[in-house]
């Protein structure tokens, strides 16, 4: 096996514009998930049956199938009833749509984690369920769970080589079709695995100052109660 | 109907695939997650480093860059593995290091009067692994695991992408060959459910048997 410097910088260039992919497609994926994982845990603890039961059934059959799978499903499926999507677009629902179950499942602790009694005290003062969520509960129940939902961020972050199995040219793609054009797999599909950690190890290194900033403050929040 | 029934089979072939490579890459898991989860918490420091450059190598890099990497760039080196083995590698190595580091917090999660009463007794260092940490560690980690399993599950369906014929790629195929996409897709992922739900399933069991004769123990 031999490096080839001189070919690392031939294909740098294309490799960061699949980069940026990858970068896009995990910020807006993880928007989604950030915001319908929120959904999920309130209508989970909805008092209206109606509401709680499919919820729950649609988290528990997300999450216990392939990323890969949906992601095909989106792609392949949809556009027979009619709706077609751009690869990109198909990929950040299905990244949103599927770590959407898991920070469910993250605002679900949060929110269990609230005392009973904040409940109680906003039903005393008179005020409604949607102002009990808004500014009672969620703010309690948010702010100690945001290092694990920043975890999903780079768990999401490390799913995106995915895309490329619905043709996004995201990182992973472009490498491996640098490897078949060139048949030279060790330097594109090394390079991407550098880039990957690299990328993790700071993310890890960001959600260790969440956890020191937030995970207290929740500590001190709760201790006070 | 005649019809679908072959699909059928090609599609049950593939199960066969994810479900062989769900145990294996599942064992392999274990092993290496005990193996660097130990070492992780091991009195020499070069074991304890080694344990480390592992788990936050392969917890940093995607599951799919290493498995092209074992499969394209191994053979290279002089490895060549059937697709197979490449994927059982890749996502017992990946799975395990999520899983050492649960090992390493099980352990630090007993209680430590337990390690100090083994020391009292006269136990030996491996005594008190084997016979007073693990037991009551191994109840901590089993949820996890169980989920862990479940990752392990769904991150079978990558294999489909260096040509090893699992239930994701006998779906591709149906698709190719019968131009329907929602029957073998519909399919797989219930399937896929299923199988979650065997796993969910049996780690509840094998808690509830390994918890017996422990309820004094924890709290």
């Amino acid at each position: 096996m031999d490096w080839d410097w001189q070919f690392v910088w031939e294909i740098l260039p294309t490799l960061l514009e699949g980069a940026k992919i990858t970068v896009i497609a995990t910020l807006l994926g993880y928007l989604l998930a950030v915001a319908l994982g929120l959904v999920f845990a309130i209508l989970r603890r909805s008092h209206n049956r109606l509401l709680s039961r499919p919820t729950a059934g649609v988290v528990e059959f997300v999450r216990g199938t392939p990323l890969l799978v949906q992601l095909y499903f989106l792609f392949y499926i949809l556009p027979e009833v009619g709706i077609t999507l751009a690869p990109l677009v198909a990929g950040v629902i299905g990244l949103g749509l599927h770590y959407a179950t898991y920070t469910s499942e993250v605002y679900r602790a949060g929110i269990d984690n609230v005392p009973r009694g904040q409940w109680e005290a906003a039903k005393a003062c008179n005020l409604t369920t949607r102002q009990t969520w808004r500014h009672v509960v969620l703010p309690q129940a948010i702010m100690p769970v945001i290092p694990a939902l920043a975890n999903y961020l780079i768990a999401m972050f490390k799913e995106t080589p995915l895309l490329s199995a619905i043709t996004v040219l995201e990182l992973m793609n472009q490498a491996r079709s640098i490897a078949n054009y060139n048949y030279r797999y060790v330097e594109p599909i090394t390079l991407v695995g550098v880039f990957f950690l690299v990328i993790s190890l700071i993310a890890v290194m960001g959600v260790k100052y969440l956890e020191r900033r937030f995970g207290s403050h929740g500590k001190r929040g709760r201790a006070a109660t | 109907m005649e019809m679908w029934l072959g699909y059928m089979r090609l599609i049950l072939d593939g199960a066969w695939i994810t479900i062989q490579l769900t145990v294996f890459g599942c064992a392999f898991a274990l092993a290496v997650a005990i193996v660097a989860g130990l070492g992780r918490i091991s009195r020499f420091a070069t074991l304890r480093w080694l344990s480390v450059g592992y788990i936050e190598f392969f917890r940093g890099t995607s599951i799919f860059v290493q498995l092209f990497w074992i499969y394209y760039v191994l053979p290279l080196m002089g490895f060549t593995l059937t697709p197979m083995q490449a994927g059982v590698l890749a996502l017992g190595l990946n799975v395990g290091a999520y899983g050492a580091e649960v090992v390493r917090s099980a352990i630090q999660a007993v209680d430590i009067g337990q390690k100090e009463a083994a020391v009292a007794v006269n136990l030996t260092r491996y005594q008190t692994m084997r016979h007073v940490i693990l037991p009551q560690a191994i109840v901590i980690m089993l949820p996890t695991f169980g989920n862990n399993a479940i990752e392990l599950l769904k991150g079978t369906a990558i294999v489909s992408l260096i040509s090893l014929s699992d239930m994701t790629f006998q779906a591709q195929v149906v698709r190719a060959q019968t131009g329907n996409t929602a029957v073998p897709f519909i399919t797989i992922l219930i399937l896929y459910f299923a199988i979650a739900s065997v796993i969910t399933f049996g780690v509840r069991l094998l808690e509830r048997r390994l918890t017996r004769g422990l309820d004094g123990v924890r709290a």
